[in-house]
């Protein structure tokens, strides 16, 4: 089947499934965060679309913002790519916070230990995301091991990109934002290859 | 005035003297500048994946650095390049992460750049300089007017190749 043509017959109503999705999804994983900040988050309505690679700056708002990207593969019934995006200053404020006050927010690179907290905080928040989407569909959703980059927006999110380039000209993502008061401000997205595509909307009795 | 003229993923453009053109944050993408140093024509490609050969849906030709290097050379002749002027520069194809695990997709930074050279070298295309590899992201700009190609990236000095 050609995946190009596949995608773009997506029609809004298996949209707005997608969107309730990154809705669950990213509101359990916030709930997480809350609990391990103490503190409000906020999450704004989820966007799922099809973009083209030439539009995908937009996505984050920006190729050049300087983000930390936790990636990972997901595997199973599900197939595809899993980001945990948050802006810098976001993360070295979330790591400091998390090492009690013992990490350095305002440094030009992070050290070890904030490399190895951000990319744990990627890990459990991810996970709440998928264990929610798992429980909504009953499909088996299983991530591998988390990857940290810190780098432009655009050179990060070029990887799940090229996974998809290679399936088509576009690429369908879940996109989820939260923010809080201060200073916290960061995105999930989901990136479902084709066939896992069906596979949802088939369970969610869309198909 | 100047302006300077964005290119996005999957994407080419051109531009003339004394306009430049830029894509932001090249990850294992590659930048390929192609100019004519004489009349001072030249574009920009942000190419995602080595070879339109062996993938089945490329209606887009900017996707691949082989379609792309094509595409970019047409478009460059018919605004005035002369064919056996070109010279190229060449930027990107970064591993970002540490374990890229899709199989297809080990290394495809390194396999773009080497795309991009034995493209142009099949072309006759000569490849001045490139700044490739590593695992950071690059913003570029090029500017026809001088050939001069400069590349940013995060905590690092802006240079020019």
């Amino acid at each position: 089947m050609d995946n190009s043509m596949g995608y773009d017959s997506i029609d809004s109503g298996n949209l707005d499934v997608l969107r309730e999705i990154g809705n669950i999804g990213a509101g359990n994983a916030t709930t997480a965060l809350a609990q391990m900040l103490q503190r409000k988050v906020d999450m704004k309505v989820p966007k799922a679309a099809l973009f083209e690679f030439r539009d995908l700056g937009e996505v984050i708002g920006g190729e050049e913002t300087i983000m930390a990207g936790v990636y990972m593969t997901v595997e199973g019934d599900v197939r595809g790519s899993m980001m945990f995006l948050l802006e810098k200053n976001s993360a070295g404020h979330l790591a400091n916070q998390m090492l009690g006050g013992m990490g350095n927010p305002d440094a030009e690179e992070f050290g070890e230990m904030e490399l190895s907290v951000i990319k744990e905080i990627g890990n459990i928040m991810t996970g709440a995301y998928l264990n929610s989407m798992s429980d909504l569909t009953g499909l088996k959703i299983l991530p591998s091991a988390p990857d940290l980059a810190i780098d432009m927006a655009g050179a990060i999110l070029s990887v799940p990109a090229i996974e998809f380039g290679v399936l088509g000209d576009k690429i369908l993502m879940i996109q989820t934002r939260f923010t809080d008061d201060v200073n916290i401000d960061g995105f999930f997205i989901l990136v479902p290859d084709m066939e896992s595509y069906h596979k949802i909307m088939k369970s969610l009795g869309m198909a | 005035m100047s302006n300077i003229i964005k290119v996005g993923m999957a994407d080419l453009n051109i531009c003339k003297s004394p306009d430049g053109i830029t894509t932001l944050g090249l990850g294992s993408c590659v930048g390929v500048a192609i100019r004519d140093p004489i009349t001072k024509v030249g574009g920009l490609l942000h190419a995602m994946l080595p070879d339109s050969t062996v993938i089945k849906n490329n209606t887009c030709v900017e996707k691949f650095v082989d379609s792309g290097i094509d595409e970019l050379v047409k478009r460059l002749v018919r605004a005035g390049a002369n064919r056996a002027r070109l010279e190229a520069k060449l930027a990107g194809g970064a591993q970002m992460f540490a374990f890229q695990r899709n199989s297809d997709l080990v290394k495809v930074g390194e396999r773009n750049a080497e795309a991009a050279r034995k493209k142009l070298k099949a072309m006759h295309i000569k490849l001045l300089s490139e700044d490739t590899g590593l695992n950071y992201g690059r913003t570029v700009i090029y500017y026809p007017e001088t050939g001069i190609y400069v590349i940013k990236a995060v905590g690092k000095p802006e240079k020019s190749i």
